[in-house]
């Protein structure tokens, strides 16, 4: 059946070849960020589920995730933490794309959205839950796809931990909210 | 007459391009070609151009890379709160307008003295405000605060916050000046070095060839040091290569052979920078002359090496730790160590077993770094003497809370009088933010 579909794209291609414009190679910036995002979300929600509750206080108590988490022995980052961690390395990889973790309601303020387009993109996606929010914006020279995707709460550990914290401008998250965004930028 | 002109015109115009040329290219002395002073972190390698300026080419990435190559590894350590992965993300790229802070040399820029201030920093002082001034309007604690008072002594710094974020100050709020068992761990690494089997020696142990005129005290103060005791003999440190060639007055690499990590933190500060791996060119050990601080007329002469204050061939690591230091510096602090609680303590008692114990020039300046736990515990002097300086928060947590409380500490960090009188006395000036944190809580 597949290659059925693959035959009758790869002769589409060989018609529209040569007779129309030349198209742009590369793949559409919506299923790229889609694509980067799931791979985000998997790890992202698989280091909460199967390390932070299995090795944490809650489960064999191991490990000690906390948010200064280098100045203890057994410390491990954050799920947040974890996934800035990983941001910052890609952004040490790569310029091809970047993202970031962000909220309407931050315990650091410096993770609040701050261009347009993201105080766009996160008042969308947690007011339609379940979409996510696409646009292009131009910071300094470089016009980029930036994609919104909600970030959901996935553990009761998110939920009481942004509640209780003494900079939370918000207390009453539940298990299923949309607590912020990942944004991902790809330059155009 | 117009072409006895022209000749003079030319032959001038050679002769200053030639010169210029000569210096670029073949002179070993560059200082036409320094525009301006470098700060007192680079002075002692400023005539090794290249060290910062890998190459012609290129902007400030090369001298980004510059100054990671030899500063990158100490802000990891002080787990820098603003490294360049923070500013690379997009969303910053309105902030980067305001202050670039992708690059080391947008805050310190060298060869600029005249702009060079504390921590090398040539940026205007209110620097934290462009991107943290939502905290003076919402924090109540820090409403009407000065824009510039930011990074002050015992608040914040740019780089290394680790005795001052927020969650430390709580846990190590309302500790005592001092504390109920003050330790200081014992420097074991050289200890360590010793290979297995070594036997002590003594002097008639030492293998010299009786060819060379060897003064009379030398043998004898090789047999009363560690080094003999270690079974460490003459011609370990003084031959060199496959065919054991004697070297009259060994440097610093052949002391590296064993303590390579003392050798490595030495040429990492000021002391030793300039027979640093990283220096483009071989550079004269820096000696008091050199320097801008104030030194003893007898250490003014003196050019740093390991033998400078280990003396070689007694290797007295006592003598090391206070003596050899004021025998060269002679500031206000340094004059005033012997008349200070630390220094009479270390009067009294630093002839005994216990002397780690005590606190010398060195338990503050060359910090011990203890890694491993029981019998695998290793504990190494740094000999980076800038390790835990500037900003001197720095020592707050590899020092003083060893002994001190972190309150007290801060304060006395914070007090210029209390550093100048090597903190004889207890602080005259208070750093509130344990009482904010605390305040926070509840």
């Amino acid at each position: 059946m597949l290659s059925k579909k693959l035959m009758v794209c790869g002769a589409l291609a060989a018609l529209l070849m040569g007779c129309g414009e030349e198209k742009a190679a590369g793949i559409d910036p919506k299923i790229y960020t889609d694509s980067l995002f799931a791979v985000m979300k998997a790890d992202r929600t698989n280091y909460t589920k199967l390390i932070v509750q299995r090795l944490g206080p809650k489960g064999s108590d191991s490990i000690l995730p906390v948010e200064h988490w280098k100045d203890v022995e057994n410390g491990a980052p954050l799920p947040a933490q974890m996934f800035r961690a990983g941001a910052e390395a890609v952004r040490d990889m790569t310029s091809d794309f970047t993202y970031s973790l962000q909220s309407e309601w931050p315990i650091n303020k410096q993770n609040a959205p701050s261009t347009e387009m993201e105080k766009s993109g996160l008042k969308f996606i947690a007011a339609n839950p379940g979409e996510n929010f696409y646009g292009e914006e131009k910071l300094g020279d470089t016009s980029y796809f930036t994609a919104v995707y909600p970030d959901v709460a996935v553990a009761e550990a998110c939920v009481s931990c942004h509640n209780e914290h003494k900079d939370t401008p918000r207390t009453d998250f539940k298990i299923g909210d949309v607590m912020g965004g990942v944004v991902i930028r790809v330059p155009l | 007459m117009n072409r006895w002109l022209w000749l003079l015109w030319l032959l001038l115009a050679l002769g200053f391009g030639g010169t210029l040329a000569w210096k670029m290219f073949a002179s070993e002395n560059k200082d036409l070609y320094l525009i301006g002073d470098t700060t007192y972190g680079h002075y002692q390698i400023e005539m090794a151009c290249e060290t910062c300026h890998t190459s012609p080419f290129g902007g400030e990435e090369i001298l980004q890379d510059a100054c990671t190559s030899c500063h990158a590894e100490d802000l990891e350590q002080a787990h820098d709160s603003h490294p360049k992965k923070k500013f690379t993300d997009p969303r910053n790229a309105s902030r980067i307008e305001v202050l670039d802070a992708r690059y080391c040399v947008s805050c310190h820029t060298e060869h600029q003295h005249e702009q060079t201030r504390t921590m090398g920093v040539t940026l205007p002082d209110d620097y934290c405000y462009h991107c943290h001034q939502e905290v003076g309007e919402e924090r109540e604690s820090h409403k009407g605060l000065p824009y510039d008072s930011c990074a002050s002594a015992g608040c914040h710094n740019f780089h290394d916050n680790r005795a001052l974020y927020e969650d430390f100050l709580v846990d190590n709020a309302g500790q005592p000046w001092l504390l109920d068992i003050a330790t200081l761990a014992k420097p074991n690494a050289a200890h360590k070095q010793i290979k297995p089997g070594a036997q002590p020696l003594t002097l008639q142990d030492a293998s010299y060839s009786a060819a060379l005129d060897v003064p009379e005290h030398i043998p004898h103060e090789w047999a009363s040091s560690s080094h003999a005791q270690a079974g460490v003999n003459c011609s370990d440190c003084h031959s060199e290569g496959d065919d054991n060639i004697w070297i009259a007055k060994p440097g610093h690499l052949q002391c590296a052979n064993c303590h390579e990590n003392e050798v490595k933190t030495f040429t990492e500060g000021k002391h030793g920078m300039r027979l640093s791996g990283t220096v483009s060119k071989p550079l004269q050990p820096v000696g008091p002359a050199d320097s801008h601080m104030e030194f003893t007329k007898s250490g003014q002469q003196l050019h740093q090496s390991c033998n400078a204050c280990h003396q070689s061939h007694a290797f007295n690591r006592v003598k090391a730790a206070a003596d050899a230091c004021l025998g060269c510096h002679a500031d206000e602090h340094s004059l005033s160590f012997y008349d200070s609680p630390h220094g009479k303590s270390w009067q009294e008692n630093h002839q005994t077993e216990q002397a780690y114990k005590l606190v010398s020039c060195a338990t503050c300046h060359m910090p011990r770094d203890a890694r491993g736990k029981g019998d695998k515990q290793t504990v190494r002097v740094n000999h980076n003497q800038n390790f835990n300086l500037r900003p001197n928060e720095k020592m707050i947590r590899s020092v003083c809370m060893d002994c001190h409380g972190l309150g007290f500490a801060i304060d006395a960090l914070a007090d210029p009088v209390l550093i100048k009188n090597n903190f004889n006395g207890k602080p005259g000036v208070h750093i509130e933010s344990i009482d904010w944190a605390l305040k926070r809580e509840k």
